[in-house]
């Protein structure tokens, strides 16, 4: 890998998010992989506060704010300008949230994506509205406590798989990649950036408050979804061609929740529920990885 | 070149001359014909513009959202449900200060489903800071939508160019088609005061505080009275190479008139006819066409009514619990002058139902037999409903 990837720096120092926030390590990462070329697309989020108020940025590049639902369409637009003036060396990414990506801004994504608009949609996903204070997304995994899924409540759905939701899609690459991981990151995403067409990358973002963990454990947290298999690292080129780039070690679910709060609630037969799950998941992965690679 | 158009086909070749970069739209009668001219214009190289077939009209106007601030010059059209799903953009795009142009077709709101001519929709979004101009035909269609451009750009706001559904969008007319030169004199390539650009990174629209929203959004109220002031010196412009000129109002035997119609969109040719057959008949009527909604062209108003015994405003919109809007308008207007008349609210041919010449003197007749209105807004041609009870 290059060296000036880590070097470069898009991101001034100065933002407002949360100590720990995984949103703003992966924001770096995205951005030290990107270069300066890009204009972003950037639907409300956390990120909408953390990149600060006006009249301050800590952005280093140019950047519209845009409304919940329209990460898709706005980037669409901006594709549009800057090819019909010419432009085809800039990169345009959406940057977008759970709830911006597997909510409220899904038509807008799945409509970009069917249509193959040429940009890069980021996800980054602390698995709940964390910006209006912990409410479920549908990107809330099982067993989650939050705001609007609290006590007995807890939340008893899966959450959403959204890259399988953008590989039915047939778009030309789709990732996952993973703050504890930033060298697969960095690599995912300039492989992204060389691809043409629609590129969808969900990026696991630990969120201290509003999974109840110290903030110093962000990115060991994190680092524990890849390992358990909650979050497998692999990636998916036109729909077909899966490939696992990270085989983990298979730690069980139980240490992973543990050390959460929103999950303290959670009984030894919960976790036993939740690690047949992912043992699931995981094995219908390499089942595509096997059967498509 | 004159050539017989639909009011829609008037929209879209004013689109091509404008020389518009990106498109967007979403389908819904009745305001396909327009989109689907442009994009056969795209398609076939007519227009060296990108169509951008998005997925719904809140995307539609999302992605012209991020067209227009990559610097390029964008349009969209819609009706009815698709301009109610883009509600929450439309205030984005005068908060923005963008200067997109949309056509806008006046079709009822459903339920139930109502696929004919009714202001409600348009005049519903009147506080989203997007400048209103009623057309009354196809070539003031075609001419309002190159002012159109001239005017969001000189202010930096969005522009909604309104024709009646059917009456105006799929009628043929006569309509004078500008040369392409003539339309570059009047309307240069556009020239963006803000862009997104690498190579001077800004971040639009990111979060504000009360410390500075409120400046903000005076400005919008200011760029909205500039709009108000800088319109007739663009009309002006128009007028000297065109040789046409609509006005912001347009008063008809206003000076004299004891009893004054006030209309807007196709419904004002009708009252034209009205007008002149009551007037060989000695009565002194007038008519006040309103094509400038929003800034609302208050002194103008007031001039044109100032000296009539009475006003009869047609609304073919309602604003529930409230009345016509257009009455609202006019008595708000008027409420600070001394002396003013009494102001009829008339409720008509909601939902797309004629307005015919024969209802328009009866509202005549109504207004002249009243001292004062009967009622705050008088539905006029109800039948009897029978509920079945």
């Amino acid at each position: 890998m290059e060296s000036d990837a880590f070097n470069r720096e898009l991101m001034y120092s100065g933002h407002v998010g949360c100590p720990g926030c995984g949103a703003a390590i992966a924001m770096r990462f995205l951005l030290k992989a990107l270069g300066e070329k890009i204009i972003m697309v950037l639907p409300a989020c956390c990120w909408s506060v953390i990149a600060g108020p006006y009249p301050q940025s800590t952005l280093k590049i140019p950047v519209i704010h845009s409304a919940f639902e329209t990460g898709g369409a706005v980037a669409t637009g901006v594709r549009a300008a800057l090819d019909i003036k010419g432009d085809s060396e800039t990169t345009v990414v959406t940057w977008a949230g759970d709830g911006g990506t597997f909510d409220i801004g899904f038509q807008a994504l799945s409509g970009a994506v069917e249509r193959n608009e040429d940009f890069i949609y980021v996800c980054y996903d602390n698995e709940a509205y964390m910006n209006t204070g912990i409410q479920r997304s549908s990107s809330t995994p099982y067993g989650a406590w939050t705001t609007t899924t609290p006590g007995r409540e807890w939340k008893k759905m899966r959450k959403k798989n959204i890259v399988e939701a953008l590989v039915a899609h047939r778009i030309p690459y789709a990732a996952t990649a993973n703050i504890a991981f930033p060298e697969d990151m960095i690599l995912k995403v300039r492989k992204a950036k060389s691809t043409k067409g629609s590129r969808f990358l969900h990026i696991f973002a630990s969120c201290p408050t509003g999974w109840r963990i110290p903030s110093e454990m962000s990115v060991k947290i994190a680092r524990m979804a890849v390992q358990t298999n909650i979050f497998p690292l692999y990636e998916v080129e036109n729909g077909l061609k899966y490939t696992i780039n990270y085989r983990p070690k298979e730690f069980p679910v139980r240490e992973y929740f543990k050390l959460q709060g929103r999950f303290r609630h959670l009984t030894d037969h919960d976790l036993e529920q939740i690690q047949s799950m992912v043992n699931e998941d995981w094995e219908l992965l390499l089942r595509k990885a096997a059967e498509r690679a | 070149m004159m050539r017989v158009i639909e009011g829609s086909h008037a929209v879209a070749e004013a689109v091509r001359l404008a020389k518009v970069q990106v498109i967007s739209a979403y389908p819904i009668t009745p305001q396909t014909h327009i989109v689907e001219i442009l994009s056969e214009y795209c398609a076939s190289g007519a227009m060296n513009a990108k169509f951008l077939r998005v997925e719904s009209e809140h995307s539609a106007l999302a992605a012209l959202i991020g067209a227009q601030s990559t610097g390029t010059r964008t349009f969209t059209a819609t009706s009815s449900q698709g301009l109610a799903l883009m509600h929450e953009l439309l205030h984005w795009t005068s908060g923005a200060r963008l200067p997109i142009v949309m056509a806008e077709v006046n079709r009822a709101l459903a339920p139930g489903w109502n696929i004919w001519t009714d202001q409600t929709d348009s005049l519903a979004q009147r506080d989203t800071g997007w400048i209103q101009l009623y057309c009354e035909d196809g070539q003031e269609v075609l001419d309002t939508t190159l002012q159109a451009y001239r005017l969001a750009e000189s202010v930096n706001l969005p522009v909604m160019v309104v024709l009646d559904a059917f009456f105006l969008s799929h009628t043929y007319e006569p309509v004078d088609v500008p040369e392409q030169a003539d339309v570059d004199r009047f309307l240069p390539p556009f020239e963006p005061k803000f862009q997104l650009d690498t190579s001077a990174p800004c971040s639009f629209s990111p979060l504000v505080t009360p410390a500075f929203y409120m400046e903000m959004r005076h400005e919008i109220a200011a760029a909205m009275d500039e709009a108000l002031s800088c319109y007739p010196e663009i009309e002006d412009e128009f007028a000297g190479i065109f040789h046409r000129r609509y006005g912001a109002v347009e008063a008809i035997h206003c000076e004299d008139a004891q009893i004054i119609f006030v209309t807007s969109g196709t419904v004002t040719s009708t009252c034209r006819l009205v007008l002149r057959d009551l007037r060989a008949r000695g009565e002194k009527a007038g008519l006040l066409k309103i094509k400038l909604f929003r800034p609302t062209p208050v002194e103008l108003i007031r001039n044109a009514l100032k000296s009539a015994e009475k006003v009869a405003v047609i609304d073919r919109n309602f604003s529930f619990g409230s009345g016509g809007i257009f009455a609202q308008e006019v008595r708000a207007a008027l409420c600070n002058t001394s002396g003013h008349p009494p102001v009829f609210g008339y409720v008509a041919g909601i939902g797309g139902r004629d307005i015919t010449g024969e209802l328009l003197e009866e509202i005549y007749w109504k207004t002249k037999d009243s001292d004062v209105p009967a009622a705050e807004s008088i539905w006029m041609g109800l039948q009897k409903v029978d509920h079945g009870k």
